[in-house]
């Protein structure tokens, strides 16, 4: 039973990583209506900022800071530049862009800071949380800052009036435009939002996995595969897709026999299939009616 | 944030491509093809070499391209048939001794077999559900692969070494040269048989279910079956392709056959032109050299030189190699008339 509990703990832990991926795919995802193959790649970069700045001297929490601010205006950035030339391109070009970028940040990350593993400091401490054996004060951190984000973003969406312009802008461009919102300005603003949550799950998991420029490629994918299971059009849903990949994929990993390391992620992904296929739209999804 | 229902007009993935536009012409063909025939004679074994890449990488674009461009379908899972295709001719070839051109064919039919199957659940799925899906199967594909009782076939995570064919009734031809003809006559074969898939009946309820899948439905095309269907003959043709590939480079191992060969063969498609046949050879030919390019640029950078190169050819024509061919077919008509 504590093997049990362990496990569950672990899972929670590295779940809020997930989670957090996971919201910022949705944020993008809710903007664009395409999955950002280079999400996880512009995490990493912006976690590179925030290490270079702490090796300047700059204490944790400015480089945090720093670092969101930047992430944020890169974000913006990269769909003004990049991506808003290809807004009338077919949808499979725009991927095409994504994996494009994806190339681009990570060779780019590799020349400047090499390809050499780093420690990553973590703000929270490593000791046992609360005297407990079970998890550390940084995984207990990680949940916390995974919940926090998850309100604010919330509150944003709900109760402030830009919240509510982006949601209609995702939703009913057209309509949106009449009512004098700036669809396209809203685009970037997701794009902005979605690349500072990104750095968030980034700086929150440099620590575990250290800092290295392919630190990303797994935990996108359990990002993405999060958002799925959770449904891609539901923040709440991504964030609880999360925190069952990572407690699914601990609880296969010690349980069933023969699965270990190499096979957890097409475990994983298994189950989202079977999940898919009962619930094409995902546990917590809009179900969309198409006219003809 | 459940039981809202959205009700949207959703534009088609890919855009409908008339049927006439998704070849060459007879006489553009017919030089191409000449091309083909001739080049090999002048060119040395490397190059050969890499020309039979070209071709048998062209045709897993091709596969790519008649799911994606002609059904509608998206899949990132392609590298998996492409593995087991190369695979199942290696272990024929090296455990069983069947000569190479029975492989193939037989490569051909289980993908096709894995492939229809593999539809059957996939038949829910659409867009990135649907790419997630197949993402799955690319992911799991190298780890499978590399499963203990399997070993005595596969060789594990060594892989297996496969002989080159020499050229048949003493034909006065290098190996390289002899697997380039030979590739040639499947991949023409297939293409053959691919322009005329998509312009029959079969082709046509492809085509209706990529436009509009409800309309499709409403006007009696059986929608679960030709979606399988597409999966299945996609299957079938990668799977012939990766047993070219397992003949040419005398070797397999499960990590060649990564989710890196699946994206690759999808930038194929989308710098070919998505739906438009010829444009898969174009396709991969650009994914076997801009790499080299990219490198030869820059070393280190070669990753973001790539990169680079890719965001210049979407930006210049998004929707690739076909908008060439359209711009230089009105420049052609325009000339012919003044």
């Amino acid at each position: 039973m504590e093997l049990f509990t362990n496990q569950v703990l672990a899972g929670i832990a590295t779940g809020a990583i997930y989670a957090c991926m996971a919201l910022a795919v949705v944020m993008i995802y809710q903007a664009i209506d395409h999955l950002n193959f280079a999400q996880g790649e512009m995490a990493m970069f912006s976690t590179f900022v925030s290490w270079q700045l702490m090796q300047w001297g700059v204490p944790y929490w400015g480089a945090f800071v720093i670092t969101l601010v930047f992430a944020f205006v890169g974000g913006v950035a990269i769909e003004r530049i990049l991506f808003k030339p290809l807004a009338k391109a077919p949808i499979l070009t725009n991927v095409a862009g994504f994996i494009a970028l994806f190339s681009i940040i990570n060779s780019s990350a590799g020349l400047i800071w090499d390809f050499t593993i780093k420690q990553y400091p973590t703000p929270f401490g490593s000791s046992p949380f609360l005297g407990s054996q079970l998890i550390s004060t940084h995984q207990a951190g990680m949940i916390g800052v995974t919940v926090l984000l998850l309100i604010g973003l919330f509150f944003f969406f709900q109760y402030t009036r830009i919240g509510l312009a982006m949601r209609a802008a995702a939703s009913l461009p057209e309509s949106a435009r009449l009512v004098g919102i700036n669809t396209s300005w809203m685009i970037a603003l997701g794009w902005g939002m979605a690349s500072a949550i990104g750095a968030i799950a980034g700086m929150l998991i440099a620590p575990v996995v250290f800092l290295e420029p392919n630190m990303m490629g797994g935990v996108l994918l359990y990002g993405f595969a999060a958002a799925v299971l959770g449904g891609l059009t539901s923040p709440f849903g991504a964030v609880v897709g999360g925190f069952l990949m990572g407690i699914f994929e601990n609880l296969a990993g010690t349980y069933i026999p023969g699965v270990g390391n190499e096979l957890k992620l097409p475990i994983a992904l298994a189950l989202i299939i079977s999940v898919l296929v009962v619930k094409p739209a995902g546990l917590f999804g809009r179900h969309i009616v198409k006219r003809v | 944030m459940s039981a809202v229902e959205d009700v949207v007009t959703e534009a088609p993935a890919v855009e409908a491509v008339p049927k006439r536009a998704m070849t060459l012409g007879t006489g553009t063909s017919v030089v191409v093809l000449l091309l083909l025939l001739v080049v090999p004679v002048f060119a040395k074994n490397f190059v050969i070499f890499q020309l039979t890449q070209l071709l048998y990488l062209g045709l897993a674009v091709l596969a790519l391209n008649i799911l994606t461009g002609g059904s509608g379908q998206f899949s990132l899972g392609q590298s998996a048939f492409y593995g087991i295709g190369a695979y199942i001719t290696a272990v024929m070839m090296e455990q069983f001794n069947i000569p190479y051109f029975l492989c193939l064919p037989a490569a051909g039919v289980l993908c096709f077999g894995v492939g229809f199957l593999f539809g059957q659940p996939a038949l829910r799925l659409s867009g990135v559900y649907l790419a997630l899906a197949t993402f799955a199967l690319a992911t799991a594909m190298p780890q499978l692969l590399k499963l203990n009782f399997l070993e005595p076939w596969t060789g594990g995570v060594q892989g297996l070494v496969v002989t080159k064919p020499d050229a048949p009734f003493g034909l006065p031809m290098s190996q390289d040269m002899w697997l380039y003809y030979f590739t040639l006559v499947v991949v023409l074969a297939i293409y053959i048989f691919s322009v005329n898939l998509l312009r029959s009946r079969s082709g046509r309820a492809f085509m209706a279910i990529r436009d509009n899948e409800i309309a499709a439905s409403a006007m009696g095309v059986n929608v679960a079956l030709y979606k399988t269907l597409a999966f299945g003959v996609s299957a079938g043709i990668t799977g012939v392709a990766g047993g070219l590939s397992a003949i040419a480079v005398q070797f397999v191992a499960p990590d060649s056959f990564t989710i890196t060969l699946a994206i690759q063969l999808f930038l194929g498609m989308v710098v070919g032109g998505v739906g438009w046949l010829p444009g898969s050879i174009v396709g991969a030919a650009f994914i076997i050299f801009v790499p080299n390019i990219a490198e030869g640029i820059s070393k280190g950078l070669s990753g973001a030189v790539f990169g680079v190169l890719l965001f210049l050819v979407i930006y210049l024509v998004p929707h690739g190699a076909r908008q060439v061919a359209i711009l230089g077919q009105q420049f052609a008509g325009r000339f012919r008339k003044n």
